[in-house]
């Protein structure tokens, strides 16, 4: 490995407990270690964050936009899968 | 080198290797979603131009946050209390990290990091003209502050809806920073104009020199703005030139009584017919001079950032070689 050819990592930030980690963008470094540490300075300087992951890049494997609708077209006609679905009579409380 | 980021996937560029009959389909999807207000995210398909038209912007945009680290480090050294010391220290941080999220976001649009600083530094792709001019005084840390940040302000909120996905988030966390840039600026001018008779004139002189510049950020008029239509038709560019630098006047000339200073124009007056102040003629004539490379610090400049990126090499290079050790241990002990 070259210095130009640092490997490129996606930053995901945990803002306080209680919530899940964020993607909140990507930087260039030679390690993990190093990785942290510029995510730290470029996206938690005003205390963005109590935890960070980093992730090389090309470990991500995402779902293509071509496939956009057949990919996701299953949920698409199961509306029962939501309680709006579902007609109750008035009055009755606590469902 | 082939840039890869998640949003991409392995696809350079991002688009799906379309049969000759899709990609009028891909195109409609995209004319689509552009007229939706939708975004337009990494991995979708998008026209050539579009993709041009955005890394030639990006780049510049992120080639001006990092180039404009200089005429305000200038003064870090010089600060005149430790408190205005750390403010700037902290702002100009800001700024390097403002060219890097810029940059991951070109990046997201199959250019390498490395074409890119290549680029600037052979002046293949511009930074904005405003960092040409000298910080003469303190007080120009100040001018900068409120009239370039700004600007700078009043060009990239809009950008926050930009129809580039990565490019509008990008916009949102500098817009946030941005706003503590511009204050301090601000305050900074305040304390000297109402400071000794000698620090007024210096915070009159810097605005004085700092004014016009400003206006000038905004690029072009509309009619000699050669990218405004089809940006503005792509929805990368929601206002135009002209309509943001009025904008931009018409926020400054109350900021600037309250600071007790006056803006260098004679022909700068209240018209109550058109809801808007009238300002004099911009000399295009410098702006384009400057642009050409004839300002007072575009060699200054680009030999900073070419003499910053050589001197730093063996940083990398350490760095590098320290991360291939790392892992070579790993698999030897694996």
């Amino acid at each position: 490995m070259t210095a130009h050819d640092w490997p490129l990592w996606e930053v995901f930030v945990r803002s306080r407990r209680g919530l899940s980690h964020t993607h909140a963008g990507s930087l260039h470094a030679p390690d993990a270690q190093m990785a942290l540490r510029n995510a730290r300075d470029l996206y938690t300087r005003r205390s963005e964050g109590v935890s960070i992951w980093v992730v090389p890049s090309t470990a991500v494997t995402a779902s293509s936009p071509d496939e956009k609708d057949s990919f996701f077209e299953p949920a698409g006609d199961k509306p029962y899968r939501h309680p709006t679905f579902y007609e109750i009579p008035e009055g009755v409380k606590h469902l | 080198m082939t840039a890869v980021t998640a949003e991409t996937g392995t696809n350079k560029h991002g688009s799906p290797a379309a049969d000759e009959k899709d990609a009028s389909a891909y195109a409609a999807a995209f004319d689509a979603a552009v007229a939706a207000d939708e975004r337009i995210e990494p991995r979708d398909w998008m026209p050539e131009a579009y993709r041009a038209s955005l890394v030639r912007q990006i780049a510049q945009h992120a080639h001006s946050e990092i180039i404009g680290m200089q005429p305000e480090s200038n003064w870090i050294t010089r600060a005149p209390s430790l408190r205005r010391k750390a403010i700037l220290m902290a702002k100009v941080q800001d700024e390097a990290g403002h060219g890097l999220y810029l940059y991951s976001a070109a990046e997201t649009l199959g250019v390498s990091r490395d074409e890119l600083l290549d680029k600037l530094h052979s002046g293949r792709q511009k930074y904005s003209s405003i960092f040409n001019y000298p910080t003469l005084t303190w007080a120009d840390v100040g001018a900068i502050g409120w009239l370039v940040d700004g600007a700078a302000i009043t060009n990239q909120v809009p950008l926050c809806r930009c129809s580039y996905g990565p490019y509008a988030r990008a916009m949102v966390r500098v817009c946030k920073e941005e706003s503590f840039h511009q204050r301090q600026g601000y305050e900074l001018l305040l304390a000297l104009s109402q400071g000794t008779p000698e620090q007024h004139a210096m915070a009159q002189d810097a605005v004085d020199r700092w004014w016009w510049p400003s206006l000038m950020m905004f690029g072009p008029p509309d009619d000699e703005s050669s990218h405004s239509a089809q940006s503005m038709a792509w929805k990368i560019k929601r206002h135009s030139n002209d309509e943001l630098r009025q904008r931009f006047v018409d926020i400054c000339v109350p900021q600037a009584e309250a600071l007790g200073l006056t803006l260098p124009d004679p022909d700068l007056r209240w018209n109550e017919e058109r809801g808007h102040h009238d300002f004099g003629a911009i000399d295009w004539t410098e702006f384009w001079d400057v642009l050409k490379g004839n300002g007072p610090c575009n060699e200054q400049r680009l030999t900073q950032r070419r003499r910053a990126h050589e001197e730093g090499a063996w940083v990398r290079d350490a760095a590098a070689a320290y991360a291939t050790k790392q892992h070579n241990n790993g698999e030897a002990t694996a």
